[in-house]
């Protein structure tokens, strides 16, 4: 089996860091982005299998992105797990009306990572 | 006929400062007056040469009209005082 | 007397002029004014009207024509004890319109009509430029009396070479004492002392050299009226036409002489010093006038016949053998001519630099009122040349005149020019009706009549006039003969000059004014000018514009001076209730800050400048008529509804500013849990997975080593918020412990800016300082004051985002308050954040790459109010500004005075 690819855009780069660790052990691939001006572009060009996107990011908002994500019809599909630090309830409702597949509160646990992950690549297969 | 709200008699004061104001006015008319009286009387051309008299005459004149704009000055300058606040004397505390 | 002694005296004197005028100028600077803006000092100002014609001309005149120059003075003291009428408005009305010169006060009254100014401009330059040459021809004459073995000989080796030094001295003293600072109505002390001191000298020498004749070398005053009577000088005819004519003309002229006026009403700091002046100028011209025919008829008594009679103030006691008294006498006439000469020459630059130079620069850079460039610096530059230029005029005059007698006559000639002005003055200050196109109208009838019939032809016949056209007219036509203008011949050509010129000024400027119609501008300034007693705070000339704030602010530091607008605009926003830099550009506003701006650079000017911005003409007819206009007659009522409706204008806008606040606060109060919550999470995410990987994996010794380190800086970061959040917490509460010492500002600064850079340490970026302004002593919290001036370093290295980072740091001290300003060169910040910027987590990017929370600025600010300072966002800089502003002396509770504290100055 080719190796999976997983996108990841977040903009604290220890976070990102430690994200990108324990995907690989786990046998993924992950690139890393920061910014959110022109994070559309490249999640166009990378096609990644997974995409693990932060809500508050420089530049534009995760929300607006995966909003834009949905309208296009060759990304609309594509599984995606959102990341934020406020924690609220409001975050979750929010991300999940803009059309996230997963959410995951951080601080997390690396396993909860891991296991989204899995499970957003399996539905997709 | 009352003009612009103002009370149709004023205090002592207030009527002594208008006259004032009215002289202040009328001072310049009469030395104007005053300092042509020459011009009609022609000195030099009177048989007995009277230059220095019309010298006398018209330095007595100026004195005059400097004591008078004296005396109006001191008593208008109060009125100035009510009219204007010095400029920048909020500044100078500084 | 020797020449050298005589040189050496000259000399001293000289030093003492520009000492009084230096010392003045500190006296004022540290804001001791006192006895600088006297009445008295007002009134001895007002005696450069007695120039070098006065002083020597005087006796000249009165040996010739008799008592005929008295008119000279009686006019002046006609107007001034009539102060009450004329002067208190035309003070009143220049400075409410901080009007800059005579040509800035009609182009202002016309509707700000530039072309006005520069006919008004033209006008005087051509009118004082002969007279300045008669000063420095007096002063050479005099010099050359000194010089020469007998007293009647003038003949010195460089008579040029005396004159060019005088020029050059003088322009030397206006440019150091007449430019040094842009607002005309800003005073110029240290010219103005120097001329009181020189007019108390002109004064004492011709009141010494009038008691020694009349005293000294005749016997008393009753001698002395028997010889007058007995003297030639008896027989002088008096011309009631002249007499009248003479002294209606010195009457205007000292109005509308362009140096008078500066004097008068420029000049004058305070209306109530005109009740003083009233009296005492006239005291002073009879004074100087009190000796002139004794002196005269002695003179003609007692020297040789073809002596001339003007120099006998200094030849009577040089040939009875008083040297010191002639060398006083000699330093009187000196005093005169320069006094008139430098305030002539600041009145000219003025006029040229305001109405030519400047309007000639705007028109040339159209459109660019916005960019930056130093517009303070040009005005100044150019005022600085056209004194230069002024005084190389009155050189090049006397030098070409070679001194002719045609240079005598030029006082009376000189002022018959300047009385062009008065019917559009008169006109302008009390009749509504009177128009840009009757004032234009007069003013060029009057200036060509006085050219063509007064000026031209005193150049003697075969001088600039041909002596055909003098006899027969231009091609002939007789009527048109320079001196017989209308086929009237036989009257005295001054007097003949004087009327056809008044009089047809007169009738062009009521007949155009009568016949043309006045635009909205015009209405609105005669209006302002004719009922300037009765008016409130003034009509303002603007419609709600487009203009911005910050556009004007910056525009306005360009003119005024950085400090200066600032402090205007900051005392204007305040007016309005609002805080910081920025007012409303209320139609009020930009009404003020015009006429501020004009004190500057003049009415028409600023008018141009301001439009340029807001992209309006002003006002129309509607608003006009909105605004004030002739129907304004429930103006008292209105008054007061106007009053009332601006103060609850005030409140309002004070109210929705908070409301607005409010909103944006309550806002922010939502988000400030979720704020601290993304803080805190986003360390301890990175702190979580870090351990667990550290906990579960078998790495190597490198990456756990770099993970570790990760753990514990995120662990640091997360303390730094903690530490941020408790210290708002502490100072926000006013219980923060401070350690109040003293240091040297500098070193402050110096620990900061190093600590700072710390911060993107890989940057290029320069701290640019001024070191000589840093050293002063601070008694404050040094260590909290030091954390400020981190964070706003911290901040512009971070966050400026020019190619090649500078940070200005500038020290001022203003009164009793510090300011130290940090300027980047960066885009500054965008005009809606402003207001946010020092609220709590008010990050203005997401950027976590900025390391901090978002507190930085709200502590600088909880600091600084602890410390009973301030912090401030100053816009329009060029780039982000922040101010910081320190008491210089803390009110230190008592206990903390003695001691310690005192052992600490001692030690600086």
């Amino acid at each position: 089996m080719a190796q999976q690819h997983v996108l990841l855009i977040e903009d604290e780069p220890n976070i990102a860091e430690a994200i990108r660790f324990i995907l690989t052990r786990a046998g993924w691939r992950v690139s890393l982005h920061g910014d959110g001006s022109d994070a559309l572009a490249l999640i166009r060009d990378a096609a990644p299998d997974v995409l693990i996107l932060d809500l508050m990011l420089p530049g534009r908002s995760g929300l607006e992105i995966l909003a834009d994500l949905r309208t296009d019809s060759a990304l609309a599909a594509l599984p995606v797990l959102m990341l934020t630090a406020r924690g609220q309830g409001r975050d979750r409702d929010a991300a999940e009306r803009a059309g996230a597949s997963a959410f995951l509160a951080k601080p997390f646990a690396n396993a909860d990572v891991l296991d989204a992950v899995r499970r957003l690549a399996g539905g997709q297969v | 006929m009352q003009q612009g709200g103002q009370p149709l008699f004023l205090a002592r004061r207030s009527y002594r400062r208008r006259r004032m104001m009215d002289a202040a006015k009328m001072l310049p008319v009469l030395g104007a007056v005053l300092v042509m009286i020459p011009a009609l009387w022609l000195p030099a051309t009177t048989p007995e040469p009277d230059t220095a008299h019309g010298m006398v005459y018209l330095f007595g004149v100026w004195f005059f009209l400097v004591l008078a704009a004296f005396g109006l000055s001191r008593g208008l300058a109060p009125a100035l005082e009510a009219e204007e606040k010095p400029e920048g004397a909020g500044e100078e505390g500084n | 007397m020797p020449f050298n002694i005589l040189v050496a005296v000259c000399l001293t004197y000289v030093i003492l002029l520009f000492l009084v005028a230096f010392v003045a100028e500190r006296r004022a600077q540290r804001g001791r004014l006192g006895w600088l803006r006297s009445p008295l000092v007002y009134t001895l100002s007002l005696s450069i009207y007695c120039t070098a014609w006065t002083f020597y001309g005087a006796v000249g005149y009165a040996a010739r024509s008799g008592l005929e120059f008295m008119t000279i003075y009686l006019g002046p003291t006609l107007v001034f004890v009539g102060w009450w009428w004329v002067l208190r408005k035309l003070v009143r009305i220049g400075r409410a319109q901080r009007v800059t010169s005579i040509a800035d006060l009609i182009s202002s009254r016309y509707g700000k009509s530039n072309l006005l100014g520069v006919v008004v401009t033209l006008m005087a330059v051509a009118a004082s430029t002969p007279y300045i040459a008669l000063q420095l021809q007096s002063v050479t004459l005099s010099f050359g009396v000194f010089a020469a073995e007998t007293p009647e000989g003038w003949a010195l080796p460089d008579q040029g070479a005396t004159a060019l030094w005088i020029a050059g001295g003088l322009a030397l003293f206006t440019i150091l004492f007449g430019t040094r600072n842009l607002d005309a109505n800003e005073r110029h002390h240290g010219v103005v002392m120097a001329i009181a001191l020189e007019a108390v000298m002109k004064l004492l020498a011709l009141l010494a050299v009038g008691v020694f004749v009349v005293w000294g070398l005749a016997d008393g005053v009753g001698d002395v009226l028997a010889r007058i009577d007995a003297s030639p000088i008896a027989d002088w005819p008096l011309q009631p036409a002249r007499w009248a004519g003479l002294t209606f003309v010195s009457a205007a002229a000292i109005m509308t002489l362009p140096r008078m006026f500066q004097v008068l009403v420029v000049e004058n700091a305070d209306e109530r010093h005109l009740a003083t002046a009233g009296w005492a100028f006239p005291l002073y011209l009879m004074l100087m006038s009190l000796f002139v025919v004794p002196i005269a008829v002695v003179g003609l008594e007692l020297m040789p016949a073809g002596t001339n009679p003007d120099l006998f103030v200094l030849t009577l006691p040089l040939a009875a053998g008083k040297g010191k008294l002639a060398l006083l006498a000699f330093l009187g006439g000196f005093s005169s001519a320069t006094s008139m000469v430098i305030v002539a020459a600041i009145a000219l630059s003025t006029m040229v630099s305001n109405h030519i130079v400047t309007p000639l620069w705007l028109a040339l850079r159209q459109g660019s009122a916005r960019e930056p460039g130093d517009v303070r610096g040009l005005v100044l530059m150019s005022r600085r040349v056209s004194i230069g230029a002024v005084l190389a005029m009155g050189y090049g005059y006397y030098h070409l005149s070679g001194g002719s007698a045609a240079l005598a006559s030029i006082g009376l000639i000189a002022f018959v020019g300047a009385a062009q002005v008065l019917p559009a003055m008169m006109g302008g200050i009390f009749w509504r009706g009177a128009t840009h196109v009757g004032a234009t109208a007069g003013l060029l009838t009057g200036f060509a009549i006085w050219l063509y019939a007064l000026f031209l032809p005193s150049f003697g016949t075969g001088g600039l006039i041909s002596p055909h056209i003098m006899a027969d007219g231009p091609f002939g036509i007789g009527w048109l003969r320079p001196q017989a203008l209308f086929g009237i011949t036989g009257l005295d050509p001054l007097l003949h000059a004087m009327f056809w010129s008044l009089a047809l000024n007169l009738l062009a400027f009521v007949v155009f004014s009568l016949a043309s119609f006045p635009g909205p501008m015009e209405r609105l300034q005669g209006v302002a000018f004719v009922n300037v007693f009765d008016q409130a705070p003034g009509a303002r000339g603007w419609a709600r514009g487009g203009a911005e704030a910050e556009d004007l602010l910056s525009m306005s530091q360009r003119i005024l001076g950085t400090e200066e607008a600032q402090r205007f605009f900051q005392g204007q926003a305040a007016g309005q209730g609002k805080a910081g830099y920025l007012p409303d550009t209320t139609p009020d506003f930009i009404a003020r800050l015009e006429r501020q701006l004009a004190g500057s650079v003049g009415a028409a000017t600023a008018h141009a400048m301001i439009a340029q911005l807001s992209g309006s003409a002003s006002v129309s007819v509607q608003d006009l008529i909105a605004v004030a206009g002739e129907a304004a007659e429930i103006k008292e009522y209105s008054a007061q509804l106007e009053a009332k409706s601006e103060e609850l204008a005030r409140t309002a806008r004070a109210l929705s500013a908070a409301n607005e606040k409010l909103t944006e606060l309550s806002v922010q109060k939502d988000a400030f849990l979720g704020q601290i919550s993304h803080e805190l999470r986003t360390p301890m995410t990175s702190i979580r997975a870090f351990s667990e990987i550290l906990m579960e994996s078998d790495l190597s010794e490198q990456m756990r080593a770099k993970y570790a380190e990760i753990i514990h800086e995120e662990a640091r970061r997360l303390t730094r918020l903690l530490d941020d959040l408790l210290d708002l917490s502490v100072l926000e509460n006013r219980k923060v412990q401070l350690n109040i010492g003293v240091a040297n500002l500098h070193d402050l600064i110096s620990k900061a800016v190093t600590a700072a850079s710390n911060t993107r340490p890989e940057r290029n970026f320069v701290v640019q300082r001024d070191f000589s302004t840093e050293h002063m002593p601070v008694f404050t919290d040094t260590d909290r004051l030091v954390q400020v001036f981190i964070n706003l370093i911290s901040n512009s290295r971070k966050y400026c985002d020019a190619e090649r980072g500078v940070l200005r740091i500038e020290v001022k001290r203003r009164g009793q308050q510090l300011r130290v300003d940090f300027i980047d060169n960066g885009s500054g910040i965008p005009k809606k954040a402003q207001g946010l910027i020092f609220e709590k987590f008010a990050r203005l990017t997401d950027t976590s790459r900025a390391g901090g929370a978002g507190l930085g600025l709200a502590i600088c600010r909880e600091i600084m109010a602890n410390l009973g300072g301030d912090i401030d966002y100053v816009p329009g800089q060029g780039g982000a500004a922040f101010r910081v502003t320190l008491p210089l002396q803390r009110k230190v509770p008592p206990f903390d005075r003695s001691g310690a504290a005192q052992a600490d100055l001692n030690d600086l």
